[in-house]
């Protein structure tokens, strides 16, 4: 058994689970939760057969090739650092699943919430279980995105709204930062396969990129963690339901950040740089978040900032470079863990029940829902590092690191900015205590708080168990953290993980800790007061006036350029086009003619004359539409004609072909349209429209001239060597369409058939809204002829239908050795039809033929794509052809190729785009009052006048 | 021979130029079908010019053949662009219809969003 597939598979199951809650829950929410939980309980137990491994030391992998050209693939890899996020991510994964069944009430939707918040665990497992930076690029974009959906959960509040898009904003541009930053690491290695990276640390570290992509990561890095000056989006993204914040903004999300940091840490840590950066930003966040969570009344708000603190704390851990720092940072990952989502479910049980997070509002509720005080000291505590409890532990070892970091020549500032961090640390937890559980009971609560049921302590209760039990035993902890701590380094670590260190540096930072956190909480009344009086920097608002100012400069912008006159941006890209057309003939070079220029008989000067002379008339007369069509005409006629001189017979055929099936729509469009054109611009804008129009010919001449006066090589030599060897036809045209590019061709023909439907879509559309009511009440122009269906017409057109079609199908069957094929049969069929319309009307021939072309098209498409598909039954690639020849005795050699069966496709495909196109005109024609005629023409001499016929019949007697 | 593929391509480019700037749906139409023709041209003509050479092979002599590979392009680009000059021209009559105005340009970006309103209302 592969044992790395089982990744593959564990990074996919909450992706797959995420389509439970929707299903389930109309179930009920019990069934909704319970099958919510399904996948993640899965993922956690396929993740748990691997433990055994990773805790020997090995690390599992698997790849699945996913677009190798690019580098990317979808590899998965577990060591220890992967092992302890994605069972954080599972784990407290789990538990947000029970408290949010019991968190949200009856008003929200929850099979969406169980929606999103398995998106988001897929791809966070994603990112942590990635060895393609590639791919975990694509998983980080995820989690912003699957945040943003659970950060503005409640749609109907402004602030969840701002603070999801505050987020996604603040973390997508740093996402898109850490793209750059990847991309220069995978080109310094020369793979995006981190392992590959994470071996070549020396490689990237000497590199002269090593400094951008360092800041581009670390950007990366600091956005999604919170880190000072970007951790402004954090506390605004608390308006989010609570499990969220539990789940994303203390236990999971926030870490990624963190996590990246770690995985990056043997290619981008210990360096000067790395140093500086990293840790110095680290320690300014730990101590600004720790003394702005102190001032803040919001319960949600406080612990929020605790968690940019807490998150600071471990930035810097990871930024001194040392192996025991890397310890601590590990440990107090799990501790952190443990403790703040537990922190968050109390907030979110006192908000639950006392319908307020304000601490001003509350008080005394440890008499009133003693099981939540129990809960919230003990973890509140642990936030404050206080013996005997896990936080304790990790926070010691914090200040044993700093207390003999040296910054910048200085041993000082670090442990004492440390010390200050861990005192606000301590103030601010005991403030949640003592301000919220502690002092009497209060009467003027907005609700009356009791303890919640069971289902929503139980998640943080038992995380509070695990809070006391590492306090108690660490070495319970300590093989996770020293295969993530050996994952990190890549070296061997030995963490002694143990709560009394004895009298240490660190053991008495701790005490000051304790006793200047005990004085900033009792005077804290008086230091708020200064707080709020002293101007500080308000995120938001500056965030604001930054998204105003780019919406603002976008809507100038775009208000500017894109102002609705059409003819101007056209005129600006034909101008740019020119400009950089004739700056690239005066920047480059140019090599001479090699070609001998062809002779000119007289016959083609009569041909260019008529053409110019013809595309002079549409020009000067196109305000007079009727007539500027019968010029084009000629145009399209003597392409044809050039067509068949420069021995391109297909492609005369279909000009030809074409030319009439153009001209039959613009008459019949031009019907309902104005007849004539206004003259709107001035001389002024024709003068200029004309010395465009001039400059941008001229241009294209000198190019073309360039081109046809210069050899050049290329790969038509193949095709006419092969053709014949390879496709068995002779008209090497009809064998590239049908067999060398015929995926080409089949995309083609879908186009085709796509714009047929879109036309009838349109007319389906139209005739429903209020252009049908205009249709109706149209007063048609009284000079219409009062014979529209004349018997000349009719005569001949049914006379030249069976030839038609005869010549139609001799176009087709020969198409593969002469000119020809399924396009231009295709053509030829529906003129032969359309001219029935033209006799007799419309809807007189369509009731006399019963042809779908809807489905027309589709089975065109059909039959040419399985003809494709046919080449695999013979183990061939797509649309690979297979011809013979069989002998009929009377008829000479003939000829079978599966060419012909994709060029049936192709024909029945264009004649049912064309005529569908013209179906779709006809139908507005009838809306607009246009009767059915029930004869074939309108004037039959056979049957009227009665008189006459008598006397034909007699003469014909006699 | 040249000179006259070059210059025909140059004329129905200027023409077509010239109607696609035109305010009104049906010269811009027109213009779109001469600019086509004047792509196709251009087009066929990257396979160099030859007379009596078509690419159909020849089993009894070794004669030489014009380029195919650019016809077999063009000629599924001169099916396109007939597609694309119907969907062009029902989007106009569409147009047309609804608004009673085959004018291209909008008169003015603010009063156009009020109108979009006022329809999807």
């Amino acid at each position: 058994m592969n044992d790395g597939s089982i990744l593959a598979l564990v990074a996919i199951l909450p992706f797959l689970g995420a389509l439970m809650p929707g299903l389930m829950i109309r179930a009920g929410r019990n069934a909704c939760a319970s099958f919510t939980a399904v996948p993640t309980i899965l993922a956690l137990l396929l993740l748990g057969t691997q433990v055994p491994a990773v805790m020997r030391g090995e690390v599992v992998s698997t790849t699945i090739e996913w677009l190798p050209q690019l580098g990317l693939s979808a590899s998965f890899f577990l060591d220890g650092l992967g092992l302890l996020f994605a069972g954080m991510i599972l784990g407290v994964g789990l538990l947000i699943i029970l408290y949010a069944r019991f968190y949200l009430s009856g008003d929200d939707p929850m099979g969406q919430f169980y929606t999103y918040l398995l998106l988001f665990q897929g791809a966070m497992l994603g990112i942590v279980l990635s060895d393609n930076i590639l791919l975990l690029l694509i998983f980080w974009e995820l989690t912003s995105l699957s945040s943003f959906l659970l950060i503005g959960y409640w749609k109907h509040l402004p602030e969840g709204r701002q603070g999801a898009r505050m987020a996604l904003t603040v973390t997508g541009a740093g996402g898109l930062a850490m793209i750059g930053g990847m991309l220069i690491l995978g080109n310094i290695v020369g793979s995006y396969n981190l392992t590959d990276i994470l071996a070549q640390g020396e490689l990237i570290k000497a590199s002269e990129w090593y400094m951008p992509a360092l800041i581009l990561i670390l950007i990366g890095a600091f956005t999604k963690s919170a880190q000072f000056p970007f951790h402004f989006w954090l506390p605004h993204a608390m308006a989010a339901p609570t499990p969220v914040s539990a789940y994303l903004h203390s236990a999971t999300m926030v870490k990624a950040g963190i996590f990246l940091m770690a995985r990056m840490w043997p290619v981008l840590a210990g360096t000067e740089p790395w140093f500086y950066i990293v840790a110095t930003t680290g320690l300014i966040t730990m101590v600004l978040g720790a003394v702005i969570a102190l001032f803040k009344d919001d319960l949600k708000a406080l612990l929020a900032f605790s968690t940019v603190s807490h998150l600071g704390l471990l930035t810097m851990l990871l930024g001194f470079g040392t192996k025991a720092a890397v310890i601590a940072a590990m440990f107090h990952i799990i501790n952190h863990l443990t403790f703040k989502a537990a922190l968050f479910m109390t907030a979110g049980i006192v908000d639950h029940e006392a319908h307020t997070r304000d601490i001003k509002r509350l008080g005394g509720l440890a008499k009133l829902m003693p099981i939540t005080a129990i809960i919230g000291v003990i973890t509140a505590l642990s936030m404050a590092g206080t013996i005997p409890l896990n936080g304790f532990i990790s926070k010691e070892m914090m200040l044993e690191e700093a207390a003999h970091t040296v910054w910048y020549n200085n041993p000082w500032i670090v442990p004492v900015l440390a010390t200050l961090g861990a005192c606000f640390s301590v103030a601010y937890s005991f403030r949640f205590i003592f301000h919220v559980f502690g002092g009497p009971v209060r009467d003027d609560y907005p609700a009356k708080p009791h303890d919640p049921p069971f289902g929503l302590y139980a998640a943080p209760a038992l995380l509070t168990v695990l809070v006391v039990l590492i306090g108690a035993m660490p070495f319970l902890a300590e093989p996770l953290v020293t295969a993530a701590a050996n994952a990190v380094t890549g070296l061997d670590t030995h963490p002694h993980l143990k709560l009394w260190h004895g009298v240490t540096p660190a053991l008495w930072m701790s005490v000051i800790a304790f006793a200047v956190g005990a004085l900033l909480l009792m005077t804290q009344a008086k230091l708020n007061a200064g707080w709020l009086r002293m101007p500080r920097p308000e995120a938001k608002v500056i965030f604001d006036a930054i998204i105003e100012r780019c919406v603002a400069f976008s809507k100038a912008f775009a208000r500017s350029t894109h102002n609705g006159v059409m003819s101007r941006y056209l005129a600006f890209l034909v101008v740019t086009t020119i400009v950089v057309g004739v700056h690239a003939y005066f920047t480059g070079s140019i090599a001479a003619p090699t070609r001998e220029i062809l002779p000119v008989p007289p016959l083609v000067w009569v041909g260019w004359l008529s053409l110019v002379a013809a595309t002079w008339l549409v020009v000067s007369q196109h305000r007079n539409r009727f007539r500027s069509l019968v010029f084009i005409s000629i145009i399209g006629l003597m392409i044809s004609g050039g067509f068949v001189y420069l021995s391109a017979p297909d492609l005369a055929l279909t000009q030809i072909s074409v030319e009439t099936v153009t001209i039959m729509l613009l008459l019949l469009a031009l019907y309902f349209l104005p007849k004539d054109t206004p003259a709107e611009s001035s001389t002024g804008k024709r003068l200029r429209d004309a010395v465009i129009a001039i400059a941008g010919g001229g241009a294209v001449a000198a190019l073309a001239m360039a081109f046809l006066t210069r050899d050049v090589d290329s790969i038509s030599a193949y095709h006419l060597a092969n053709s014949y060897k390879g496709g068995g036809g002779t008209n090497v045209v009809n064998v590239i369409l049908v067999d060398f590019r015929g995926y080409d061709t089949y995309g083609e023909i879908i186009v085709l058939g796509i714009a047929g439907l879109t036309i009838f879509a349109l007319m389906d559309a139209l005739l429903r809204g209020p252009a049908a009511k205009r249709l109706r009440d149209r007063a048609f122009s009284p000079d219409r002829s009062r014979d529209r269906h004349p018997l000349m017409m009719v005569v001949a057109t049914r006379a030249m239908l069976p030839i038609a079609v005869m010549v139609g199908i001799y176009i087709f069957l020969r198409g593969h050795n002469q000119p020809g094929g399924g396009f231009v049969a295709g053509l030829v069929i529906s003129i032969a039809l359309l001219m029935q319309y033209m006799a007799s009307g419309f809807a007189w021939a369509q009731l006399r033929q019963r042809i779908e072309y809807h489905s027309m098209i589709g089975w065109g498409v059909i039959i040419a794509g399985l003809t494709g598909v046919g080449a695999w039954l013979a183990g061939k690639p797509f649309l690979t052809s297979a011809y013979g020849y069989l002998h009929f005795p009377p008829i000479e050699e003939f000829e079978w190729a599966t060419a012909m069966a994709f060029d049936l496709g192709v024909f029945l495909a264009v004649l049912g785009a064309v005529m569908l196109m013209l179906y779709s005109l006809s139908r507005i024609a009838r809306f607009a009052g246009e009767t059915i005629n029930v004869a074939p023409m309108d004037h039959d001499p056979s049957e009227v006048p009665e008189e006459s016929a008598t006397d034909q019949d007699q003469k014909e007697g006699q | 021979m040249e000179m006259i593929v070059a210059s025909a391509i140059g004329v129905l480019t200027a023409g077509g130029i010239y109607l696609i700037l035109r305010l009104r749906a049906f010269p811009v139409i027109l213009g779109m079908a001469l600019l086509s023709y004047a792509v196709n041209v251009f087009l066929f003509s990257t396979g160099r010019l030859a007379i009596n050479a078509p690419p159909i092979l020849n089993k009894y002599a070794d004669v030489s053949y014009s380029d195919p590979l650019p016809q077999a392009l063009v000629l599924t680009a001169i099916v396109i662009s007939f597609g694309m000059t119907a969907v062009l021209v029902m989007i106009a009559l569409g147009a047309y219809l609804e608004a009673d105005s085959d004018e291209i340009n909008l008169a003015d970006p603010e009063d156009d969003a009020h109108n979009n309103e006022g329809q999807g209302a």
